[in-house]
């Protein structure tokens, strides 16, 4: 009997992969994917790892594929462009068993740095690219992923978005697929890719996306729904779900196939409506192609190339209707802060009270840049802050960058950091770097990592120490501090930002969302004690407001006794006592 | 049926997925094609986050768009005005009656809006509860936002038991009876 449940699209696209067959899974996380791999660790068949970055992830997939297993690495977007050297290449040598991307795409910027569309990636890459529109979608064109990767001799990338991996939906599931492994055979010719061979397999890649767009016509991914021929759109993805939407009367090609593009049901369907609609988020991808063969059609012209799409924007822009809608309100704005009790809001603290900038980088302490903190200068990609730094020393001499550290997480230090920071000690930095070490990779909701002695699976396995690794590399100056001793933590990045060498400065507090982490105390205010002077007030934790007389107070539900608020009260108005 | 769309608004991490998880089981439950929305990440580290839920006959998009929404549940007061253009005409707002300063107020960029709920009641059917002091009653504030969706099921056609039963269903084993109580609460009120 079928089961029925409702499921996240990433936790949709994990039953896929297992229905599929997937042996082997690899990922860095990165909102909106990450819930893939937290959910696929959850069948027992799959072996599933945290990698240190997607490149790794990618080539370990990769691995698993030549092998003979289907396999898959998962990633959100601007991963893939950390993947993209094994990626472009291994479009060439093709796979063994079925080897499967799946990218994140972020359209409104819900997480990210930036709001580029992986279809520009697959299709400079030669990759064909699969776009699911719901949940029970996600699961099926998994399947689908595998069984072209195979047919066709190519890694395929599935694509989703934050709207869809973090919508929930029905979903029909179904037994595992029993999949044979495939034989391994020397093949030098598909699995080396040296200049002669690799010149070959370019012929080949031509040929397979010529193949598949013509087969894309009788994929069942792929299909038209005439209804009233006045108008019709081109669609896929989650923009499909608007289209049906706004208007369920319309006539619809609905693209799983989005890359390459099934050309001739694409010419079919045009010839078909009066006006045609290409109705896709972020890049014209889908509008170019259809326009390059002569068809006339509307697209980047009324619709944006930013944000979300929405039922409404076809209401307004397609249907003409002026929909009668209420002002938003002005209400201050609610942005994302450290939590209460965050050690990296000790360490900005000092490093503001110091006058020091911040080279930043990706994670929970990006949020250094906002008020009242105000530190992070800078933040580019995962690892940029120690080589952004690196530059702006080489640029302007190591004056220049005497108040200026780099600020760089755990997890994002083992991602790509480790690599910046070998720079550092070959070319002869003078910079400071600090490691924010709050044992976990905080931002993407708590995972594990090199360095925090688990696997992605739960087991206990080793613990890059990153003090020995810096060590290792050759930085001479190591100095590990716990990051809620302030007076310490000053005086140390006096000393390190002084010193005409290379330092690294470990701080030590684990995130205080850590399940492994209890708090048996709370702060508490002594209003009577308070002198209204504000200091504690300075970091900006959440739990920490005034009484209406001035005095502070500390919301006893919030508060996880960090006791940097009563560090920095010079007058005993703060008392940790037991919860 | 009308497809019914429901949106949960509040502080990243004031359980807006929870309650968003109870209400998409007891749709799916009942038979009705379900589709929901969550926030998940960045926005989640204490900022303004919201949920969608759509249930009925058959459900496209799993957004609701301004102006369409039957029920908003708002667990904190600056967030309901947030999002109150989202209220359809004669929706229904219930609100939990707590006030989290957000960081821009905080720093003095911006103040806090007095009267938010006296405004909202101008122009929409609106319920307010004090969740988080009954919670505390009951021995673990955590337990607030099942309070305000005790309220909130009033105004959908589910039985309490079907209620009762998702909620058994969706939390974490060992805070079942403490979530059915804080339902009942809500639900009595
Ligand atoms: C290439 C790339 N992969 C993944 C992400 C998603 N991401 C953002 S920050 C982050 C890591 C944060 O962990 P850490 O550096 O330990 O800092 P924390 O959030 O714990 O403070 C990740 C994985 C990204 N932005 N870019
Ligand atoms: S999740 Fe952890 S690292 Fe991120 S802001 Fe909260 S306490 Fe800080
Ligand atoms: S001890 Fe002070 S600074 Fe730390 S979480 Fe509690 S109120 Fe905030």
């Amino acid at each position: 009997m079928s089961k029925k449940k409702i499921m996240l699209g990433n936790e949709a696209i994990a039953r896929g992969a297992y229905e599929a067959g997937v042996k082997v899974s690899a990922a860095y996380p990165g909102t909106p994917s990450t819930e893939i791999s937290e959910n696929i660790v959850k069948y027992n068949e799959i072996y599933a790892e945290w990698s240190p970055n997607e490149k790794v992830a990618m080539e370990v997939a990769i691995g698993a594929s030549i092998s003979g297993v289907r396999a898959m690495a998962s990633m959100k977007h601007v991963g893939v462009n950390v993947a993209s050297d094994p990626l472009y290449t291994i479009a060439y040598g093709g796979v063994n068993g079925g080897l499967v991307l799946v990218a994140a795409d972020d359209p409104g910027l819900y997480s990210s740095q930036n709001e580029q569309d992986t279809r520009c990636v697959a299709r400079a890459a030669q990759v064909p690219v699969l776009e699911p529109s719901d949940s029970q979608e996600a699961k099926d064109f998994m399947k689908y992923a595998f069984e072209y990767s195979e047919k066709y001799d190519t890694p395929v990338i599935v694509r989703t978005t934050t709207r869809l991996s973090h919508s929930q939906g029905p979903v029909t599931l179904e037994e595992r697929a029993e999949v044979e492994d495939k034989v391994y055979e020397r093949n030098v010719a598909k699995y080396v890719m040296m200049p002669g061979n690799a010149k070959n397999r370019h012929v080949f890649v031509e040929q397979r996306l010529k193949d598949m767009a013509e087969d894309g016509v009788n994929m069942p991914i792929n299909r038209v729904e005439y209804n009233d021929k006045k108008i019709g759109f081109i669609t896929s993805g989650i923009a499909y779900q608007y289209v049906k939407e706004a208007c369920p009367n319309a006539s619809v090609c609905k693209l799983g196939l989005v890359h390459p593009l099934p050309r001739k049901m694409i010419e079919e369907f045009a010839k078909n409506v009066e006006t045609l609609y290409i109705f896709e988020e972020l890049e014209p991808v889908i509008e170019e192609q259809v326009k390059s063969w002569g068809i006339k059609c509307i697209g980047k012209e009324i619709f944006t190339v930013q944000g979300e799409y929405s039922a409404n924007m076809i209401r307004e822009k397609v249907l003409g209707e002026t929909l009668e809608l209420k002002a938003p309100s002005t209400v201050p704005a609610r942005p994302p802060i450290l939590c209460p009790g965050c050690p990296h809001r000790s360490v900005f603290s000092v490093l503001k009270k110091l006058g020091i900038h911040a080279a930043g980088d990706i994670g929970c302490y990006t949020l250094g840049a906002v008020a009242p903190l105000s530190v992070v200068d800078t933040t580019v990609c995962m690892g940029a802050s120690i080589s952004t730094l690196h530059g702006m020393e080489k640029a302007k001499g190591k004056d220049y960058i005497k108040n200026w550290v780099a600020v760089i997480g755990d997890s994002t230090f083992m991602h790509t950091g480790v690599n910046s920071l070998m720079n550092m000690v070959y070319n002869k930095s003078t910079g400071t770097v600090m490691i924010l070490d709050n044992s976990t990779t905080g931002m993407t909701g708590h995972q594990d990592h090199a360095a925090t002695g688990k696997t992605l699976m739960g087991e206990p396995t080793n613990a890059i120490n990153i003090y020995n690794l810096c060590k290792a590399i050759g930085v001479e100056h190591v100095v590990e501090v716990n990051a809620f001793d302030i007076d310490a933590l000053a005086k140390i990045v006096k000393e390190e930002t002084a010193r005409e060498e290379v330092s690294v400065i470990i701080t030590k507090s684990p995130c205080v969302l850590l399940k492994s982490n209890v708090f048996p105390n709370k702060c508490v205010a002594i209003p009577e004690k308070c002198k209204k002077c504000g200091a504690c007030l300075k970091p900006g934790c959440p739990a920490l407001t005034k009484n209406e007389d001035g005095t502070i107070k500390i919301d006893e539900t919030m508060c996880n006794a960090c006791g940097l608020c009563k560090t920095l009260c010079k007058f005993d108005a703060i008392e940790e006592v037991a919860k | 049926m009308e497809t019914k769309n429901i949106m949960i608004v509040g502080v990243g991490g004031q359980g807006t997925l929870l309650t968003s998880r109870i209400l998409g089981g007891i749709a799916m439950a009942s038979g009705y094609d379900v589709k929901l929305s969550e926030v998940h990440g960045m926005a989640q580290r204490g900022g303004s986050v919201v949920t969608f839920v759509r249930y009925g006959e058959s459900v496209a998009e799993p957004i609701v768009e301004e102006g369409c929404a039957d029920v908003i549940i708002a667990f904190e007061r600056l967030e309901a005005k947030r999002y109150a253009h989202f209220l359809k005409k004669d929706g229904v707002m219930i609100i939990n009656d707590q006030r989290i300063d957000p960081i821009t107020v905080v720093t003095g960029a911006a103040t806090y809006p007095e009267g938010i709920i006296e405004e909202l009641q101008k122009d929409n059917k609106v319920f307010t509860v004090n969740a988080m002091e009954e919670a505390k009653k009951l021995g673990n504030s955590k337990v607030f936002n099942i309070i305000v969706l005790g309220i909130a099921a009033k105004h959908m056609d589910y039985s309490k038991e079907q209620w009762l039963q998702v909620i058994e269903n969706t939390v974490p084993p060992k805070t079942i009876e403490i979530n059915k109580k804080a339902f009942e609460i809500g639900y009595e009120m």
